[in-house]
């Protein structure tokens, strides 16, 4: 079998035709619905217990409306929108930390417990929650616990929570398809490597005629 | 009726192969194709990549977007199974570490593995320096054997004439990635030297494989491939043993123990459906264990009758000792030469394009066996935490506008330092040499079963100064690699304190040498042929019999082994007939 029956065999491109766009936008849409919705489909491949996992956490709900608001600003502020791309809850951040935090149980306390101490923290500071609190005054905030090497000690807790929810939301945001497309992700299709793109490998100072520039 | 019952089936196979991975599929593949009549019995449930794999899929088709939850390796990944099953625990000496990964569907581990594909060498099989014991054969007596599995498996690489690296029949290996061009030139700098990597993926065609595609380059073969272009024993060698008609697979199949009649010989093995939790006996004139080396010596060990009152080939007292993995360490870090680098499609091939195979000299380390070095990097496709570590690198490197920028951050600075960052970062990981030691073992834990009344195993393994050494070799190798090619380390360089980055036993996923092969009954379980030295009609054919495996993973060994094995059985048959 030689590449191409390699893709028919996929169901990639259809017999005696070259439609390859047409079959991945199928796919895109369908996972993009599925990321939304839950799966009330069962994918093949999945095992029984992990798909009945899945359902069951998408059918509970963790955080209150508060927290959910909160963790949606703070999203946004680690990444907000700009020319290239939505900002984090655009891209469905809050719910993918919702399910998060009911899949690895591990997170529910720092989460839950980091933003208590954000409020706690805004209200002795401004007299107010965080999500309350003015845009200015919220920035102010993140100021603090947002870079390790300089925060003061007596921020260490909040540091640890901001960088928790960072990573959380840098997954949340560049895993959706929005953040795929603005990182510029290129690959997961089928395709013929050929090495490394020849005006790539100039600029990198390496030769394009030998195996290992 | 009573409430516990055996339901007995009257066929006797040729032969019983429980397991389907590397060994099993192998043997059942051969045997079946020979003419006998071979019954399969693997633990967890079929699984086909054709429709099974999870190819293809985007990050967010995943909840938690392909985060090691319920699988260790990722949502993505195509292992059913892990470190830790549900009801089937195992145990360890207090002191002691062993981490054991039991993949529990047809094809086993190979439906993921890392496709890197390493002969063991002349030095391997018959050691020079006397350290470990010496095989009962040599590789030149294995060499048509993996002659036989590169050109019906098929595996790229380059010919390159390393004494203790062996060559195979290769396919065109994948050109190297931008990352790995200046990992290449770095390690050169550093002397250690990189090669074009060897890979059970189809590259190209080949009129001797048939019913499989060719390589479409997602670099997704630990997802197992949906057109076979990769191996996995499900694929290339199970489910193409079923089509000759000759080879029946039950699935859910727990076994439970080898039958033996009063003359010591197996006549069968029971076995519990783990679906329906019924009991099953089943007869066969041979019955050939693939089902990992710790799950074969628990097996064995498992199965005693009055002939066999240790268990079946422990009459040496060795079944489950010379338990050994590879050793791994690692170190992480990011060429600044990367930032902003310009996107295009660099996924690959899902094996290694590049390795570095062992290069020291043993006369002047303090260490007597070696290591090959595997990397890693480049553009991937987003997967969960994949950005984690930009944040705690962005203040290593001047920002855009070329002023010093404060580690950590948010907004539309940290945005676009996500996208800098992304396909800069480069690893390396050490797969070293441990050395096979009696002391090292599995055993039957005297007071423990699993869901379904197994005993189950206990573990006894600690690493010595010949791997902590070794480990400590690898950190300085890779700190000047890292240093030859410009990039930064962002890894904590583990110490003493941590054994050098070692990690614990079994976490490598190599593990062997259980059921070691030997021309003496006393000091081996089985003979040269895998064949047990107290029952003749019991071989093992993963890497149980492995008396000692180099830096070489495990997989191509098993599989020319396993033929090996399933051939001397046809030869054994024709001189009976």
């Amino acid at each position: 079998m030689n590449r191409r029956d390699s893709l028919k065999a996929l169901g990639l491109i259809a017999a005696g035709s070259g439609v390859l766009a047409g079959a991945c936008k199928d796919d895109k849409n369908q996972g993009a619905k599925q990321a939304v919705e839950g799966s009330s489909e069962k994918l093949p491949g999945v095992q029984e217990f992990e798909y009945k996992r899945t359902e069951a956490l998408m059918a509970e709900k963790f955080f209150t409306e508060h927290e959910l608001a909160t963790i949606t600003v703070l999203s946004d502020i680690i990444i907000p929108k700009d020319d290239v791309s939505g900002s984090a809850s655009e891209a469905g951040v809050p719910a993918f930390i919702e399910f998060m935090a009911k899949d690895i149980q591990s997170y529910q306390t720092p989460l839950r417990g980091g933003m208590k101490w954000l409020d706690v923290h805004c209200q002795k500071a401004y007299g107010n929650a965080f999500i309350k609190c003015k845009k200015e005054e919220q920035i102010a905030v993140v100021d603090e616990i947002a870079y390790p090497q300089k925060a003061r000690p007596e921020m260490a807790q909040g540091v640890a929570f901001f960088s928790l929810m960072r990573d959380l939301t840098s997954t949340g945001f560049f895993t959706s398809e929005m953040g795929v497309k603005d990182i510029g992700y290129q690959g997961n299709k089928p395709g013929v490597w050929n090495g490394v793109p020849a005006d790539v490998l100039t600029s990198h100072g390496f030769d394009p005629n030998k195996f290992f520039g | 009726m009573s409430v516990f019952q055996i339901k007995e089936n009257p066929e006797v196979f040729d032969a019983i192969v429980v397991g389907s991975g590397a060994g099993g599929g192998m043997a059942g593949y051969i045997l079946a194709n020979a003419g006998l009549k071979v019954l399969m019995l693997e633990a967890g449930p079929f699984f086909d990549p054709k429709t099974d794999a999870m190819q293809l899929r985007w990050p967010w088709e995943s909840p938690r977007r392909g985060a090691g939850v319920t699988r260790p390796f990722g949502d993505f990944d195509a292992a059913y199974g892990g470190w830790q099953l549900d009801g089937e625990p195992y145990s360890k000496v207090a002191g002691t570490e062993f981490e054991w990964f039991r993949a529990r569907m047809l094809g086993g581990r190979t439906n993921h593995w890392g496709r890197i594909s390493l002969r063991m060498g002349p030095d391997d099989f018959k050691p020079k320096d006397g350290v470990t014991d010496a095989w009962p054969i040599s590789y030149e007596e294995v060499k048509p054997f993996y002659d036989r599995v590169d050109r019906m498996i098929g595996i790229y690489g380059t010919v390159e004439g390393i004494h203790n690296e062996p060559d195979g029949i290769f396919m065109k290996p994948p050109k190297p990635r931008l990352n790995e061009l200046y990992i290449t030139k770095g390690a050169r700098k550093a002397g250690v030297p990189v090669i074009p990597g060897r890979g059970a993926v189809l590259t190209e065609s080949s009129p001797e494989i048939k019913g499989r595609g060719t390589c479409f380059y997602c670099g997704q073969c630990g997802r197992s491939c949906k057109v076979y272009g990769d191996f996995s024993s499900s694929s290339c060698l199970v489910i193409p043993a079923m089509e000759t008609g000759n080879l029946k697979v039950i699935d859910n199949a727990m076994v439970r123990e080898v039958l033996t009649n009063d003359e010591g010989l197996a006549i069968g093995v029971s076995y519990v459906d783990t679906k329906d939790l019924q009991e099953y006996s089943v007869k066969g004139k041979k019955v050939i264990l693939g089902a990992s080396a710790c799950e074969s010596a628990r097996l064995l060990l498992n199965s005693k009758s009055k002939s066999h009152p240790g268990g079946i080939g422990n009459s040496s007292g060795l079944v489950g000792k010379y338990l050994h993995d590879s050793t791994g360490a690692s170190l992480g870090g990011f060429l600044p030469q990367l930032l902003d680098r310009k996107r295009y499609n660099e996924d690959g091939a899902g094996s290694v394009h590049i390795y570095s195979p062992w290069w020291g000299d043993h006369s002047k380390l303090n260490f007597p066996r070696g290591y090959h070095i595997e990397y890693g990097g480049g553009l991937h496709m987003p997967s969960y935490g994949f950005l984690n570590f930009v944040p705690n690198v962005n203040g290593m490197v001047p920002g855009r506008n070329g002023e010093k920028r404060e580690q950590g951050g948010y907004g539309a600075g940290l945005k676009d330092d996500y996208r800098r960052f992304y396909g800069a970062n480069v690893g390396m990981a050490g797969r070293g040499t441990a050395l096979a030691r009696k002391e090292n073992y599995c055993e039957i834990d005297p007071t423990k079963v699993d869901k379904f009344g197994i005993p189950v195993l206990r573990f006894n393994y600690k690493w010595a100064d010949e791997e902590i050494q070794q480990a400590k070799h690898m950190q300085d190798t890779f700190q000047s690699i890292m240093h030859e090619m410009g990039a930064i380390i962002t890894s904590n360089i583990p110490g003493a304190d941590t054994l050098y980055g070692l990690e614990a036993p079994g976490k490598i996923i190599h593990e062997g040498g259980t059921t070691r092969m030997g021309d003496d009954p006393k000091t081996s379980v089985l003979n040269k042929w895998g064949q047990a030295h107290d029952c003749k009609n019991v071989y093992v054919v993963d890497a149980g019999p492995f008396v000692q495996q180099g830096d070489k993973n495990l997989t191509w060994t098993i599989l020319a082994l396993s033929m090996r094995t399933a051939e001397y059985i046809l030869e054994e048959n024709k001189k009976l007939a």
